[in-house]
């Protein structure tokens, strides 16, 4: 075959380099090098193995950490429910039989599944990773080829290790500039979907670049994927480059010694070509951002923190007012908040929880707000601790929690009450996504933390020392 | 899978933009209800009222379209999360093709695993075939032909759509794709041989 010289994306080499079989019409079969399970993966998944008589071909590839329905209450044993201590019996016994390693309550390793999969060296660059939740695309900050699927393919995939996938088109998203003080990646990529809308990047494979995704961290480029899917794009990704490899270096799965050395090399070749092109370009210059915050239920519904609530141009905006209970014109700013989350695959790792810690410092939680902090995994949760962040929360009157997925998506009841109005760290503020008529702005673990000490939503910049 | 054949029956229009399957499905239905009873929660927090009652407003609610078999939605159907569940309580309500001007990406995925057809068809062209089936629903009779690729409107018009030929195959055939893939556990095999020699440190 003749070596191809067109410029590719970094993108089109990951999907290239893990093709098992084109099926014509633009399908092709995938291998799948990472496949992570949560509890409904497998008390949904399993049964279908079973009734058809299959057998999971790589449990060796395949990695389980309970994080949706586990409860995060300080002391959980498990599920805080018949039901749910059920599932997760079911996820322990159906794993240990099929020899997929799983990461138990209280085990180093266990937290959520796009947390821990970075975290333990799992998910590297240039590889596939795929789980059935849609904020797979995390795992994409790694210069990994990472997205969510059903629970069709979940299993399709315990029996195959393949997947079939129609290429998506490509876009890149070149972000330039400097964040201001106070400005993070979850308000870079907010004021992204703004701008494109929920709908711009469906179809899509997204990599973001340009100086201000080049200038993030590593967690805070995770921050960025992860909100891909709120864009449309099932898959997100950063290309790899020094930040990442002194990231991965040294983790408990990662490549050591003349493997890393290997795999360095390979990675390195990885980065989108010069003159590779993109189906479609959108830019988004960061420097004169705002704190930002969703005001609808929608993440495409998203003012700074200095804005007034818009007009509805159409009658589902009109519907997101009237459920959020806000009027047209007003300011955001000063909007009463009843619970405040910090958490979720979005923002629970350790880069968030000192931002949120530095706000937090010395303060206290306004009275009439019942405000939680949901530490990402148990590392995450171990090494806050180890820095005294815990002390922080708990002196200003915040819950220190266990890790899971808790209030993002509120499978395990853990919920805020009806009309409650919260300020959430997480990815969705969908009508009924943190309880029946609950309503979610979304924002920075910055401006969470600031929203818990002053009762409303406040610009944390006035409270930054 | 279940096979996918011409389909003649009552249409309804659910305006509604961005709708995500937190909406089509509450999470703790997923986790706690079997498949075949999801049917019953689809769309729960619009489609009951707070007294468990139906809500009239919601569209498949209205007179006339609750023997509906085809959802016409709008931009971005399907948004969000990527729980299955929702293509199976959309099925549950007898739904067994969808219309909007575009879907959220794993939903359109989900569809075609569970033999329900999703077609994208342009915004303009959603929005005049919605504003019929408003108008009277003992006119919102729509015919989606899959062999043809043609959506028939009350009016007649027909309206072409694309669907990927390896998709219309196993829709219309019923296709298992875990059974296809299995048949190319050769290549698989080959795949991951050549792979582990190449990315050794891909294999923990």
């Amino acid at each position: 075959m003749a070596e191809t010289l067109s410029a590719r994306t970094l993108f089109e080499k990951i999907w290239d380099e893990h093709v098992v079989a084109d099926l014509g019409g633009g399908a092709h079969l995938l291998h799948v090098d990472r496949h992570y399970l949560h509890e409904l993966c497998v008390s949904r998944g399993f049964p279908t193995m079973h009734k058809r008589g299959l057998e999971v071909r790589n449990p060796d590839l395949t990695f389980a950490a309970p994080d949706h329905i586990v409860s995060t209450a300080p002391g959980r044993t498990g599920g805080a429910f018949p039901w749910s201590i059920k599932v997760m019996d079911t996820m322990r016994i159906e794993t240990e039989k099929a020899g997929i390693r799983m990461f138990d309550i209280g085990e180093e390793g266990q937290g959520i599944l796009h947390v821990i999969g970075p975290e333990l060296g799992l998910t590297l660059p240039g590889t596939t990773v795929v789980c059935g939740d849609s904020h797979t695309c995390t795992n994409g900050a790694l210069g990994a080829l990472a997205f969510g699927i059903g629970i069709s393919e979940v299993v399709h995939i315990l029996a195959t290790q393949t997947i079939v996938q129609r290429r998506p088109k490509t876009m890149r998203a070149m972000l330039e500039g400097t964040l201001s003080r106070g400005v993070y990646s979850k308000d870079l990529i907010l004021a992204l979907i703004g701008k494109v809308g929920a709908a711009g990047g469906a179809g899509y494979a997204i990599e973001y670049a340009g100086s201000a995704v080049r200038a993030l961290e590593i967690e805070a480029r995770m921050t960025l994927c992860n909100l891909s899917i709120e864009l449309g794009a099932k898959i997100g990704m950063v290309a790899p480059d020094e930040k990442t490899y002194a990231y991965v270096k040294g983790r408990r799965f990662s490549p050591k010694d003349a493997q890393l050395d290997a795999a360095l090399a390979h990675w390195k070749t990885l980065p989108t070509d010069e003159g590779a092109t993109f189906d479609r370009e959108v830019s988004l210059e960061v420097s004169a951002l705002a704190p930002q915050v969703t005001w609808g239920t929608s993440p495409e519904d998203v003012i700074g923190i200095d804005g007034r609530i818009p007009e509805p141009g159409h009658a589902s905006k009109t519907d997101a007012l009237a459920y959020m209970g806000l009027t047209a014109g007003d300011r955001i700013a000063g909007t009463k908040v009843d619970r405040v989350f910090i958490g979720s695959c979005t923002n629970s790792r350790m880069s968030d929880l000192r931002i949120a810690a530095d706000v937090a410092r010395g303060r206290k939680v306004a009275k009439h707000v019942e405000a939680w902090v949901v530490p990402g995994s148990v590392g995450v949760k171990n090494e806050a601790e180890a820095e005294g962040l815990h002390e922080v929360f708990l002196a200003a009157g915040f819950q220190w929690r266990e890790p899971g997925c808790s209030m993002c998506v509120g499978v395990n009841e853990e919920l805020a009450a009806p009309k409650a109005r919260c300020v959430s760290t997480s990815n969705r503020n969908f009508v009924g996504r943190q309880g029946p008529e609950v309503r979610t702005h979304l924002a920075s673990p910055a401006m969470a933390a600031a929203a818990a000490i002053a009762g409303e939503i406040t610009d944390v910049r006035q409270l930054l020392r | 899978m279940e096979k996918f054949e011409a389909l003649t029956a009552t249409a309804c229009y659910y305006p509604r933009a961005n709708v995500d399957t937190d909406l089509i499905i509450r999470v703790e239905r997923c986790a706690r209800v079997e498949k075949e009873g999801l049917g019953r929660y689809a769309f729960e927090m619009v489609r009951f009222l707070p007294d468990g009652s139906d809500n009239p407003d919601f569209p498949l609610n209205r007179p006339g379209y609750r023997d509906a078999k085809i959802l016409v939605g709008n931009i971005n159907f399907g948004c969000g999360s990527s729980r299955e569940m929702a293509v199976w309580a959309i099925a549950g309500l007898g739904i067994r093709c969808v219309i909007a001007p575009s879907f959220g990406d794993i939903f359109f995925g989900n569809c075609f695993q569970n033999g329900l057809l999703p077609i994208v068809l342009p915004l303009p062209a959603v929005e005049n075939l919605g504003a019929q089936l408003a108008a009277d629903p003992a006119k919102a009779t729509v015919t989606v032909d899959l062999a043809r690729q043609k959506v028939v409107t009350p009016s007649g018009e027909e309206l072409a759509f694309e669907i990927e030929p390896l998709r219309k195959r196993a829709l219309l055939e019923g296709l298992d794709e875990i059974g296809l893939t299995r048949l190319r556990e050769a290549e698989i095999a080959e795949f991951q041989r050549k792979d582990r020699v190449k990315r050794p440190w891909v294999y923990v």
